[in-house]
């Protein structure tokens, strides 16, 4: 091995010894997570089932019946179809939602740790005043705009986890941009883009991926909440919190339908939770 | 001490300017015309036509350039002059001073209780890692990590509330109304606190000054209670800080899931009506009580580590 592949290299992996990537936790995470993936994509062409369409000839029939497998709710719905339509949603929601808080995020705490001076204090002030509110809460505010929409809803969750990214990014870029092996390779003559490439891409990866998982399970959460309290996504739309509150009144005849969309986020933010590892 | 200070001031100026500016911004946009809606609110619709309407424009200056009404706007929020409700009529501070009673005692419970779950199980798990208990409580707390807390509040609804019947599920008209929304927030912030106690606890089991403290004679309680708790709980509180978001959150969706009266349930109840001036009363009332926690938390951790004052000094 040549010296000039020794710089090629990530720079976790010429820092030395790191816990492997794939533990056990984080394995069971992903295969929860990827049997989720396929409930949620492949179940749709298998059930066929369309998810608002109703039968009141078939009202809150119990899982197990040979027609509906997972039942049907109050207005004779199939169940199966609303749960995989819902988890369906959750899942790109949570994912685009996440996606267009992580861009923005990361490229901005990269510029505040390379640039410094003002362009970081200003940076770093407007994170804090972001943070100043707890993130529903302003989810809720922009949410006042046009209540029941997803423009406001979207908006408002990435105006609020780009933030954790931002951090993270920046401190992370600063430690990188720090290291002798950083210098080094600038006194070699590569230009900012490749010392960026080659170091501290690589080095955020790690942080980033964990960071999108849990900004992934909050926004499932958030999204289902503001469901629950009725001021996100609006029926018929199969959003697995809507269902479980429209499906409450219905406990007593039907619980099992009330815990399986239950069962789904709790399915879901787990998965997601333990893929990402210990936060810190 | 003068850092804490300045950091909770932005942030209480933060919170006055996001929530002004989007209560300000929800007003400009809103379909109709201001002027119309605010006469027909005073006169009733009947008595109303445009030369009235004018007057109240003239009157509310609301034919001036959108900086100036927005200036305006900001001048009455720091005066605490919030405006009326549009739904009610009332004035928005009367109404926010009826819900925040309940809310604090809400949010105080919870808090309290959370307080006495999280770092007790926590300190037992810490100081017997890897036993039975140790290893419940983590299935425990990730599980319940995972659950949101509205979907807690629900099964607690179902299961208390529903088929035992041990306690009411919604509204307010004593104490018992109390116990399932704060242990649902309680549980799901002890479930997080409670890990953290025990890496701290187990972590100052193994120190020094601890078997030190065996050594030279003083019981399992003293040493427990006087070195260990101390010391481990630091983190935990500082972990609190960090807590408040999730306990701000849930107060607003536990209490519009168990229509408790307090001032997350109204937040709620105000966007879905657009009733502006609620909205920014209420969200500015919650947003209060988050610095507020933020402070405490602060201050808790002042009290059990002074040495956090002192460098500072």
């Amino acid at each position: 091995m040549n010296t000039a592949s020794l710089t090629h290299l990530p720079v976790e992996l010429r820092d030395g010894a790191k816990p492997a990537f794939w533990q056990p936790v984080r394995i069971v995470g992903a295969v929860i997570l990827l049997a989720l993936l396929a409930f949620a994509f492949v179940g749709p062409l298998v059930i066929g089932a369309d998810p608002l369409f109703q039968d009141y000839l078939a009202v809150l029939v119990a899982p197990g019946d040979p027609a509906h497998w997972l039942g049907t709710d109050h207005f004779g719905r199939s169940m199966a179809a609303r749960l995989v339509h819902g988890a369906q949603l959750s899942f790109v929601m949570a994912f685009v939602t996440a996606l267009s808080a992580a861009v923005p995020g990361i490229a901005l705490g990269i510029l505040a740790a390379s640039r410094g001076g003002w362009v970081e204090r200003g940076l770093v002030a407007l994170s804090d005043i972001v943070l100043a509110l707890p993130g529903l809460l302003l989810v809720l505010l922009l949410m006042a705009f046009a209540p029941g929409k997803f423009g406001p809803l979207y908006l408002g969750l990435a105006l609020y986890l780009w933030v954790e990214f931002f951090r993270v990014a920046r401190i992370e870029t600063a430690r990188v941009l720090a290291l002798p092996c950083c210098e080094a390779t600038r006194l070699l003559g590569f230009g900012p883009f490749y010392v960026f490439g080659r170091i501290v891409l690589p080095a955020l990866a790690g942080p980033m991926m964990t960071l999108f998982a849990f900004a992934m399970g909050s926004a499932i959460i958030a999204v289902s909440t503001l469901s629950a309290i009725h001021v996100g996504l609006r029926p018929p739309t199969p959003e697995l919190g809507a269902m479980i509150v429209e499906l409450m009144p219905y406990y007593s005849e039907a619980p099992l339908q009330v815990l399986m969309p239950a069962g789904v986020i709790f399915l879901l933010v787990l998965s997601l939770q333990l893929l990402a590892g210990r936060k810190s | 001490m003068k850092q804490l200070i300045a950091t909770r001031l932005f942030q209480l100026v933060a919170v006055v300017l996001i929530v002004g500016s989007i209560s300000f911004a929800l007003m400009y946009f809103l379909p109709g015309d201001p002027a119309l809606r605010i006469a027909a609110g005073r006169y009733g619709p009947d008595m109303m036509d445009n030369a009235i309407s004018d007057m109240v424009r003239a009157e509310l200056g609301l034919d001036q350039p959108v900086l100036f009404r927005f200036l305006a706007w900001m001048g009455d929020l720091i005066r605490f002059d919030l405006g009326h409700s549009l739904v009610s009529g009332a004035p928005v501070l009367h109404e926010i001073a009826l819900q925040l009673g309940y809310t604090l005692w809400l949010a105080a419970l919870a808090f309290v209780l959370a307080l006495v779950i999280g770092p007790l199980v926590g300190a037992i798990a810490g100081l017997f890692p890897g036993s039975i208990f140790d290893r419940v409580s983590l299935l425990v707390a990730v599980a319940l990590r995972a659950v949101p807390p509205f979907v807690l509040a629900i099964v607690f609804m179902m299961v208390f509330g529903v088929t035992l019947r041990w306690f009411p599920t919604a509204g307010f008209g004593g104490w018992s109304n109390m116990v399932l929304p704060s242990l649902t927030l309680a549980l799901g912030l002890a479930a997080m606190s409670s890990r953290v106690m025990r890496d701290a606890m187990s972590e100052v089991a193994a120190s020094p000054y601890f078997a030190h403290g065996r050594y030279k004679g003083l019981s399992d309680r003293t040493v427990v209670m006087r070195h260990g708790i101390r010391n481990a709980s630091l983190p935990v509180v500082t972990y609190l800080g960090l807590q408040m978001v999730y306990l701000v959150e849930g107060v607003v969706v536990v209490e519009s899931i168990f229509a408790f009266p307090g001032i997350g349930h109204a937040l709620v109840h105000a966007i879905i009506a657009r009733d502006v001036p609620m909205v920014q009363g209420t969200a500015l009332a919650m947003g209060g009580l988050f610095v507020l926690l933020n402070i405490i938390v602060d201050l808790m951790c002042l009290r059990l580590d002074p040495r956090l004052g002192r460098r500072a000094a």
